[in-house]
């Protein structure tokens, strides 16, 4: 059996998926962070693997940019976090909302 | 047959992984599960030849992202389990289901588009007297991709700063002691915000 490119395409779905299931899911927002990591590494390994199969470095430049991406957010959101916990002291969602809706 | 065994154990390594980062209920594992599931998505780039992304992903995820986040937990308790109240538990649940569901009904059918060209063909350096993923990445990213490569750059500098500014602020006063006593460190940031 030959691995092809809809093994990757079907795993990074799936790991998509629970990155999703994780986005809905969590009421802390540095858990939310996780999974927001994990649905962006499920999208690199897509781009990587249409990257291989086509031939083409494309898809390896775009996965560059997305972890560069992903680093940056990393960092403003981070230091995000640190200004809503000393502000209300929890990172729940459910204490930080302001709006009603 | 190499290649199967291994995708099928970098596959299942990194569902279990990240199941346990979406579902666990203490940030340490949840943390420690999404660093161990990166390292399982190296794999797969070293998989499919691209060795430089692999190599980029185990440095920059891993190494900093990764060590930002273990930073991070110096700041929020961290050995506290997680309280979370969930309005309808089950809704994440289906809705991820279904969206699994489409993806997998959607990339197992044949694919289109089979006469598409590559645009910058994997071993262009080769003719260089060069050979290697890395510098294949090199020649693309620093001719096709140098505009988008220096927008990065700016991206990450004004990230950098972005993050010393709002972190920064009153980094002299503890957060622990916020929790012991508020009134007493509000009086704190008062005075010293007067002085």
């Amino acid at each position: 059996m030959e691995i092809g490119i809809g093994h990757y395409l079907i795993l990074s779905g799936l790991l998509f998926s629970i990155g999703f299931v994780g986005v809905l899911r969590r009421k802390n927002l540095l858990m939310l962070f996780f999974a927001t990591e994990v649905m962006l590494n499920a999208v690199n390994v897509a781009f990587a693997a249409i990257g291989n199969y086509y031939g083409d470095l494309s898809g390896q430049m775009f996965a560059f940019f997305v972890i560069a991406v992903a680093a940056s957010e990393v960092a403003v959101g981070l230091g995000l976090l640190i200004v809503l916990y000393k502000k209300y002291g929890s990172l729940d969602l459910d204490v930080i909302a302001t709006m009603k809706g | 047959m190499y290649e199967v065994i291994a995708f099928y154990i970098f596959a299942i390594s990194t569902m279990v992984l990240f199941t346990i980062t979406v579902m666990s209920k203490n940030v340490l594992y949840a943390m420690t599960a999404l660093a161990a599931g990166m390292v399982m998505i190296s794999g797969f780039f070293f998989l499919l030849g691209a060795d430089f992304l692999g190599v980029v992903q185990l440095i920059v995820y891993v190494g900093a992202v990764m060590a930002l986040y273990a930073f991070s937990m110096m700041f929020f308790d961290a050995t506290k389990d997680i309280k979370e109240k969930h309005q309808n538990p089950s809704l994440a649940f289906v809705l991820g289901g279904l969206m699994a569901l489409v993806f997998v009904i959607m990339f197992s059918a044949p694919i289109i588009g089979e006469n598409i060209q590559a645009l910058y063909p994997v071993g262009l350096a080769e003719g260089l007297g060069a050979f290697g993923n890395a510098q294949d990445v090199g020649l693309v990213l620093f001719t096709k991709y140098l505009v988008p490569f220096e927008v990065a750059a700016v991206m990450l500098l004004v990230a950098m700063i972005a993050g010393i500014i709002l972190a920064g602020k009153k980094m002299d006063y503890s957060l622990t002691e916020c929790e012991a006593s508020d009134k007493e460190l509000e009086d704190e940031i008062l005075k010293g915000g007067a002085k």
